[in-house]
């Protein structure tokens, strides 16, 4: 690979154009329904192109982090929930991942392949939901979009017969997982898994050689290798631009490396890339939850975990590769039960600081889908 | 170059198939009309949590002992106890007032893991809409006391082990006080002679815990 470069400024022409008339500066949201949540756009239009583009949130931000710093380690777990909203198992995971670092607990084996299960199941839930939610984005009201949604309630009550809620789970716990699965839930489990790729079938049959989508996905948003490494793009968007880089590979966390699983690049890093790499990260994680659940053990569910969580003045970083990209916990401890910093990295809010560079150039309705190939969950953004 | 447009009527006709399936496939099609018809609530889902008691007598039977547990693991701090006393100014093992505000509660079953007493759990009642968002969400002990039959009613699989648990420790309970019987009535049988009185025992010093620099 050759070093990485600095990004040549990208310059327009701003004031007045040709004909002598004014840029028009408009602000998209916060209430717009194709920002995905409370976040706004502040544009400025030469006609329809984009010249220039600013993204305001902070919405949503509601204090998580300060407040984490305020409770005792296992009272913020309920929080992680809010933060991406849509992949609850992931971010409990991620900070139990962290949590464990700090105090070294042995994570038990059955816990371990129940926690891959659920971690897989959300990635399908929110590559499902953010697929539906593109073709959106794209003009295709409705009807996909609800083909996605549809699939997606069938995990969601596999969640709300493991742990009671269907979004805000607060299942994983430091040392393992709250509860065992009831009786009839891993056949279930495999039922929905099994039935997954003809789901995926028939949603590439509908979509991914649409001339439509191809039209408008092709070619807009292109970011380069160099530029995804340059912007510390994670996930699924780092992957579409042709950069190798998944955790569940690098960091091997958990028993990932006991599970046979590729990891889908794409080739040009533009929007229908991106979409692509998901369509088959999906398959992929199909592949896991099959081996997951073919190799489950028996056994104890919670390791040793301390009553009263008091770790020793240190500190401890735990990532995952949450469906959206690197979420990672950074946690100080100061030797008392409540920890003295406490910092998310999400992956949504550091993906979104290429959404200017990606838009410039583009048209008012490219800079729509721009966004919503990014997949940015607000909750996780503001915090 | 293939026919242009190919894509989009391949995409129509799995729509069409959507579309004719609906009418006599459930998985198709799996959306009721809330209103007139619910969905039936799984026995694992949680909602908001209530106070159980045993026994006819919701005061009497509360199984809470006011010892703030739950209080302290709220992470939103939405639980609110205070202690009961009798006339002589003496704390009794139960709340005087137990508020529940449903407004600031996110359902994380924190307080539920917490209790030793088995005296707090989850509702999956749903239908909460009230027309005083202040007074109206604030849930009383009157509001939240539920009778175990109730508790079975809606989770019978985690109330039979909840039960289950209970009559374990009961009996272990139980047998423990008979042997403290037993040795009690072993000590007044071999009573020691009066005037040589049993020191009693020293209590020990708890260890110091080393305080971080």
């Amino acid at each position: 690979m050759s070093p990485v470069q600095t990004m040549p400024p990208r310059s327009y022409h701003i004031g007045k154009d040709d004909l002598g008339a004014d840029i028009l500066e408009v602000a998209m949201g916060p209430h717009h329904p194709s920002t995905h949540g409370v976040f706004r756009m502040d544009l400025k239009l030469d006609g329809e192109t984009v010249v220039d583009l600013k993204p305001v949130f902070g919405y949503l931000h509601r204090n998580h982090e300060k407040i984490a710093e305020d409770i005792t380690y296992p009272m913020s777990m309920p929080f992680t929930d809010r933060l991406d909203y849509l992949c609850g198992m992931t971010n409990n995971w991620a900070y139990a991942l962290s949590a464990e670092k700090l105090i070294e607990i042995k994570v038990p084996e059955r816990a371990e392949y129940i926690r891959v299960i659920v971690a897989e199941l959300t990635r399908l839930v929110n590559h499902c939901l953010l697929i539906g939610f593109f073709v959106n984005d794209l003009g295709a009201l409705g009807t996909p979009l609800l083909y996605a949604l549809r699939e997606r309630e069938k995990i969601l009550d596999l969640f709300e017969v493991l742990s009671g809620a269907r979004m805000m789970v607060n299942y994983i716990r430091f040392g393992g997982v709250r509860c065992d699965p009831p009786d009839g839930w891993l056949k279930e489990c495999q039922r929905i898994v099994d039935a997954f790729p003809a789901f995926l079938d028939e949603y590439e049959t509908l979509l991914t050689e649409n001339e439509i989508i191809i039209a408008r996905a092709q070619n807009v948003g292109v970011v380069t290798r160099e530029e995804a490494i340059n912007f510390s793009l994670t996930g699924p968007m780092l992957r579409a631009s042709g950069v190798n880089y998944d955790i569940r590979k690098v960091d091997r966390y958990g028993i990932y490396d006991r599970f046979d699983f590729k990891v889908p690049i794409g080739g040009h890093g533009d929007c229908y890339d991106r979409f692509m790499v998901r369509m088959l990260e999906m398959r992929q994680s199909v592949k896991i939850l099959k081996q997951a659940i073919r190799d489950l053990p028996e056994g104890e569910i919670m390791g040793k975990a301390p009553k009263i969580f008091r770790p020793a003045p240190g500190e401890a970083y735990g990532r995952i590769e949450a469906p959206k990209g690197e979420l990672g916990f950074y946690l100080i401890s100061d030797g008392t039960p409540i920890p003295y910093r406490f910092k998310v990295r999400p992956p949504s809010f550091v993906n979104l600081t290429a959404l200017r560079h990606m838009c410039l150039g583009h048209k008012v309705a490219d800079a729509v889908i721009i966004l919503g190939s990014i997949d940015i969950v607000l909750g996780e953004v503001d915090r | 170059m293939s026919l242009i447009g190919k894509g989009i009527l391949k995409g129509m006709g799995v729509t069409a198939k959507n579309f004719f399936q609906s009418y006599y496939r459930k998985e198709r099609l799996p959306t009721v009309e809330y209103p007139e018809e619910k969905a039936t609530i799984n026995q694992f889902s949680r909602n908001f949590p209530f106070l159980l008691y045993d026994g006819d007598d919701p005061v009497d039977g509360m199984r809470c002992t006011a010892c703030t547990l739950c209080e302290r693991a709220c992470p939103p701090q939405c639980i609110y106890i205070i202690k009961d006393k009798d006339e002589n100014g003496k704390a009794i093992l139960s709340p005087r007032i137990f508020d529940i505000d449903t407004s600031v509660c996110m359902s994380c079953q924190l307080c539920v893991e917490v209790c030793p007493y088995e005296a707090i759990r989850m509702d999956s009642a749903f239908e909460l809409s009230n027309e005083n968002r202040f007074e109206g969400l604030l849930l009383n002990r009157e509001e939240l006391l539920k009778p175990n039959a109730y508790y079975h009613e809606i989770h019978p699989l985690e109330a039979r082990e909840t039960d289950d648990r209970m009559a374990a420790k009961a009996a272990l309970a139980e047998a423990k006080k008979k042997a403290r019987q037993k040795r009690a009535r072993l000590a007044a049988k071999n009573k020691p002679p009066p005037g040589l009185k049993k020191t009693p025992p020293t209590r020990k010093k708890p260890p110091q815990r080393e305080k971080s620099e």
